[in-house]
């Protein structure tokens, strides 16, 4: 199982592309880690540059992430920088399902939550700490500290501790 | 209740059901290209797991840029071709024996009715044409698919489109389907299945079956399908003749996968031929469509003939019917690239290939080429190509170009003017 805890990345933006995520220039390459510079090298946000995904391993942001183009590569580029969980108020289907295919969780919480978890944390130095077994994360920063409780999908949970479909299927068929 | 031939593949072919109406099927096919399989063969070798299920049920090619056009492409090629010789994967087609994927696999005999086809490209759809169920995937899906043989989708959900009527001449699938895109968009059968019947599609060629299900995706669709009929049995009876008594057994073995009468459908849309007219798309999106004669006389710097879509034999046929005794207009530059090397010598043996070079084509080997503006005719900024591919995104071809879709018998007579044109072959 992939490591889901760690200090946070903030996207306060709806609508971020896989484009944005990785552009389509780098699909001939045949490595994830050739990736690994790349990650979100096309977004244009303010108050977001891209030497902030330093030594990040959790992901803030708003609707519909991952929306676009289908490709893999977008969670591959998380995963190689060290990004394992994103936290959205929704997603993108194919996105969503890549990022669990992978091993990897695309979380979703409220809009309520959302604003708060950004209202509260946003441009400070912030750290999640996930308890996958009891589905509840840990955001905290000097100062504050939020507990809150999530939910996957029955199928979602066994890909996450197979370590992606590749596990699940070598496990199962 | 009945079931629709959807319904049918994916109930016969279930291995699992782990959770909800995620359905994990048995997979009779996977098909590979140098483009999306390279990261799932180096993905298997670093988890120590460089495995394939069944090298007889894996298929692969080297379509997209070849020749190899740089270092890159290059090692692409490298990575599929010494993967193929180290798994003794036998159906694999390099350079000389290669073309476009979705033109030489059903060439080949490698689809039928009722099989379960994934591959790591989008247009994968086109094979529903024998009534099959095949879909493009992701690359951990392929990943899995190489090692496993297995798939997860959801149960599927059908969409009905009936095409009735009389096709008018010089009207083709390509304008059915262009209409048909245009008419319901590119989000109008989003994981949905769409299954074509009616007279037009009973009387259709299983090339023209192709080419209206190799856009389902460009609706959204996760697969086109056909149901099988004498046509099918006929185009594959070459494969088969020694698994079957007659033609008869076969076709009888086949209607396993036809609809039922009573099947269950989201939507059933109708659509009249009876006055459709060639169709062109004109934005950047696939149903951004319109009659050819609407944008008559628009300038083209580039006319492509080829790709999954209209690269076959009877493609090229209309074209070069078209095309005889004539010359490309100055101001335009041509290309045709038959889609297989079977289609490359029927057009050679046939005077199709000196038609279009008396005309001033450009003929290129069976290969994507200009189709996804990786090698063989890509736009320069502001160009515009007149083309018989798929997908006319922003930039496809090239980066600020525009790709206008339409039939081979638009493009071959818009390549004589230079200019958006009807063909002769079509009377208002
Ligand atoms: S011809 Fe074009 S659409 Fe078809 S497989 Fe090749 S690149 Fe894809």
């Amino acid at each position: 199982m992939k490591n889901f805890s760690g200090k946070a990345l903030f996207l306060d933006r709806s609508d971020i592309n896989t484009d944005e995520i990785i552009p389509a220039k780098y699909l001939t390459e045949i490595t994830k880690d050739a990736l690994k510079p790349h990650l979100l090298e096309d977004l244009k946000m303010d108050g977001f540059a891209v030497e902030d995904i330093k030594d990040k391993n959790v992901v803030f942001t708003r609707e519909n992430f991952g929306c676009g183009s289908s490709r893999e590569h977008a969670p591959w580029a998380f995963e190689v920088n060290g990004i394992n969980l994103v936290i959205a108020e929704n997603y993108a289907r194919i996105f969503k399902q890549n990022m669990f295919n992978c091993g990897m969780m695309a979380v979703e919480l409220s809009k309520d939550d959302i604003d708060n978890i950004f209202d509260t944390f946003k441009g400070k130095d912030t750290e999640v700490v996930t308890d996958f077994d009891n589905k509840t994360f840990v955001i905290k920063s000097s100062g504050d500290n939020l507990e809150l409780s999530f939910s996957i999908s029955e199928y979602d949970n066994e890909l996450v501790k197979a370590d992606g479909w590749v596990g699940y299927a070598n496990t199962n068929y | 209740m009945g079931k629709t031939i959807a319904e049918k593949i994916f109930d016969s072919h279930l291995v699992d059901n782990p959770s909800g109406n995620i359905n994990v099927i048995k997979l009779d096919a996977v098909f590979c290209h140098e483009i999306t399989t390279p990261v799932a063969i180096n993905d298997l070798v670093s988890r120590g797991m460089d495995k394939v299920f069944d090298p007889t049920k894996i298929k692969a090619v080297i379509d997209h840029v070849t020749p190899a056009k740089d270092s890159k492409t290059a090692i692409q090629g490298k990575i599929l071709r010494d993967w193929a010789r180290r798994h003794d994967i036998k159906d694999f087609f390099d350079i000389g024996n290669n073309g476009v994927c979705h033109a030489i696999f059903p060439e080949k005999g490698f689809v039928r009715p009722g099989y379960t086809i994934i591959m790591g490209d989008s247009h994968t759809c086109t094979h529903g044409a024998f009534g099959a169920f095949a879909a493009g995937v992701g690359t951990t899906d392929l990943e899995v698919g190489i090692l496993k043989g297995v798939c997860a989708f959801h149960y599927p959900e059908s969409m009905k489109i009936e095409i009735k009527g009389t096709l008018p001449k010089g009207v083709y699938s390509k304008d059915i389907i262009l209409k048909i895109i245009g008419e319901i968009g590119v989000n109008g059968a989003t994981n949905k299945v769409i299954e074509f019947s009616g007279n037009i599609v009973d009387e259709m060629t299983m090339e023209a079956r192709m080419t209206l299900c190799n856009m389902a995706v460009e609706a959204g669709a996760t697969c086109g399908i056909c149901s099988p009929d004498e046509t099918t049995v006929e185009y594959l009876w070459k494969f088969i003749d020694k698994e079957y008594s007659s033609k008869e057994d076969v076709l009888s073995d086949f209607k396993k996968f036809t609809p039922d009468t009573d099947a269950v459908y989201t939507d059933t849309i109708t659509i009249d031929v009876n006055d459709l007219v060639p169709q062109l798309t004109y934005g950047f999106k696939p149903d951004h469509v319109k009659a050819v004669k609407e944008m008559e006389g628009e300038k083209v710097d580039q006319v492509y003939i080829g790709s999954c879509t209209n690269g076959r034999i009877e493609d090229l046929r209309v074209a070069a019917e078209i095309l005889k005794g004539h010359k490309i207009d100055e101001s335009v530059r041509a290309i045709v690239s038959p889609a297989t090397p079977a289609i490359y010598s029927q057009a050679l043996e046939e005077g199709i290939i000196k038609i279009f070079m008396d005309a001033g084509y450009c003929v290129t080997n069976p290969t994507c080429g200009a189709c996804l503006g990786m090698s063989n005719g890509v736009l320069a900024e502001g160009e515009v190509c007149a083309s018989t591919t798929n997908r006319n995104f922003n930039g496809r071809m090239g980066k600020g170009g525009m790709v206008h879709l339409m039939s081979p018998a638009t493009a071959a007579a818009s390549s004589i003017t230079g200019k958006i044109t009807n063909s002769t072959l079509w009377e208002n």
